[in-house]
């Protein structure tokens, strides 16, 4: 370890960046930078560098830069990984090989086709789903929910959409059409709100030919995912679901009803003295 | 660079069959869903064989009795005892499989507080007590076959 922080301290790094331009490419190659290293860097800063000085036309994804937005997503030393996220002292190599997520098509260099994520995720109906249509569509108020309740689904409603628990995915890489965790995990998420009456609709799209049956519990994506969301036990605990609604095991369970109108209007809080008055 | 150009379809880059073998830095339950897969199409070849070389049957006594004696070759009773091994294997992480494939074992969800940490993370220690007690059945056909 000691060698290691001492190498990445002599101050150069070498990214192995993988290169491919739709217009001339027929195939991608990998490009080699030398880049300064400086304390705390992601390997998104040493991308950045490259962009600003040694190469403009290389193209990537970024927005946030702090793992909220789920653009950067790369395989990072053979690991899918934010590229805002992953500190180049964490990687403890010198030598860093940065590819296009995998398991997705590549547009340009390191930008992967995110298409089919989106196309999947709005699959299966991902937004709370009643039978009471008309006030879904004009809500008077809203639902019910206690925080325990919450707590079923808390966890899965953190993921950004970021992909990469689809690029770790050994099923996703030999079935194209596999829903992938990201959107099935989605699904539990939706099914486990108890404000959400969906459960039908959505058991009809995930146990198919190409659904929550096909996981067979790698445990990648939760192992890839930035984010701490836990594909794999949503979708493990969406299979107990869909088999338990299936084998009619499940007491039908009543959606959250409407919250009720405040029984008292409370008393308007004087504004405070700093604050300008309305004239 | 015109706007036909750009639309060209994006470059296939799925890992296909590799990504089960070889995809990166993944821990142990990755790998056993490899193995179970291979474990699998082990039993199911030796099934078939299994089912062939009975049928020799019959066909006579003589011909049964040529081919049974083509399996004294010490190559086939090491095939003997990998295909127990694939047995043991594929039945004992089945187990874990089937259990956690229906929630079970796995705990309730958490909310992701840094750093993070998974189910099948929290629950290693199945995966590890699963593996001693496959290691110590292995040994045991092992000395069977060997004494
Ligand atoms: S589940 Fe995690 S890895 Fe998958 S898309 Fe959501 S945040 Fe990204
Ligand atoms: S740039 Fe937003 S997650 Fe990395």
């Amino acid at each position: 370890m000691a060698e290691k922080e001492k190498s990445l301290t002599m101050g150069k790094l070498t990214f192995r960046v993988q290169r491919y331009e739709p217009t001339r490419d027929e195939k991608t190659y990998l490009q080699e930078f030398v880049i300064p290293f400086t304390k705390g860097m992601t390997v998104l800063d040493g991308l950045n560098y490259i962009k600003e000085k040694l190469d403009n036309t290389l193209a990537f994804r970024v927005s946030c830069r702090m793992g909220i937005c789920g653009s950067c997503g790369m395989l990072i030393n053979n690991f899918p990984c934010l590229a805002c996220h992953i500190t180049v002292e964490e990687l403890g190599k010198d030598v860093i090989e940065i590819k296009s997520l995998p398991n997705y098509g590549i547009i340009k260099d390191l930008v992967p086709d995110l298409t089919p994520l989106f196309e999947k995720h709005k699959s299966i109906r991902p937004y709370i789903v009643r039978s009471d249509s008309e006030e879904m569509e004009e809500p008077t108020a809203e639902y019910t929910q206690s925080p325990q309740a919450l707590e079923e689904y808390l966890q899965f409603s953190f993921c950004v959409k970021c992909g990469l628990c689809l690029a770790a995915c050994p099923t996703s890489a030999t079935d194209v059409l596999f829903l992938g965790p990201q959107s099935l995990a989605q699904a539990y998420r939706y099914c486990a709100d108890s404000r959400d009456e969906g459960m039908r609709e959505r058991t009809a799209i995930v146990d198919s030919g190409h659904g929550v049956w096909l996981c067979h519990l790698a445990g990648a994506c939760s192992e890839a995912c930035p984010k701490g969301v836990d594909p794999a036990l949503a979708i493990q605990l969406l299979k107990r679901t869909v088999l338990a609604q299936t084998l009619r095991l499940q007491k039908k369970k009543e959606a959250s009803p409407i919250a009720p109108p405040p029984v008292e209007e409370k008393p308007k809080l004087p504004v405070p003295e700093f604050t300008a008055k309305p004239s | 660079m015109n706007a036909m150009e750009v639309k060209k379809k994006p470059l296939k880059n799925y890992l296909g069959i590799w990504g089960w073998v070889w995809a990166g830095r993944y821990n142990v339950e990755r790998y056993l869903y490899t193995l179970q897969r291979v474990t699998g199409l082990g039993i199911i070849l030796y099934g078939i064989l299994h089912l062939t070389i009975n049928g020799f049957r019959i066909s006579g006594e003589g011909l049964w009795e040529d081919t049974m004696s083509l399996f004294e070759n010490p190559v086939f009773a090491v095939g003997e005892y990998l295909v127990i091994a694939a047995f043991i294997i594929h039945a004992l992480n089945g187990l874990r499989l089937i259990l956690q494939q229906l929630g079970y074992t796995l705990g309730a969800p958490k909310p992701p507080i840094y750093p993070y940490s998974h189910a099948l993370q929290r629950r290693r220690p199945i995966v590890l007590a699963m593996g001693a007690l496959g290691a110590i059945l292995l040994l045991l056909v092992l000395i069977d076959f060997v004494v």
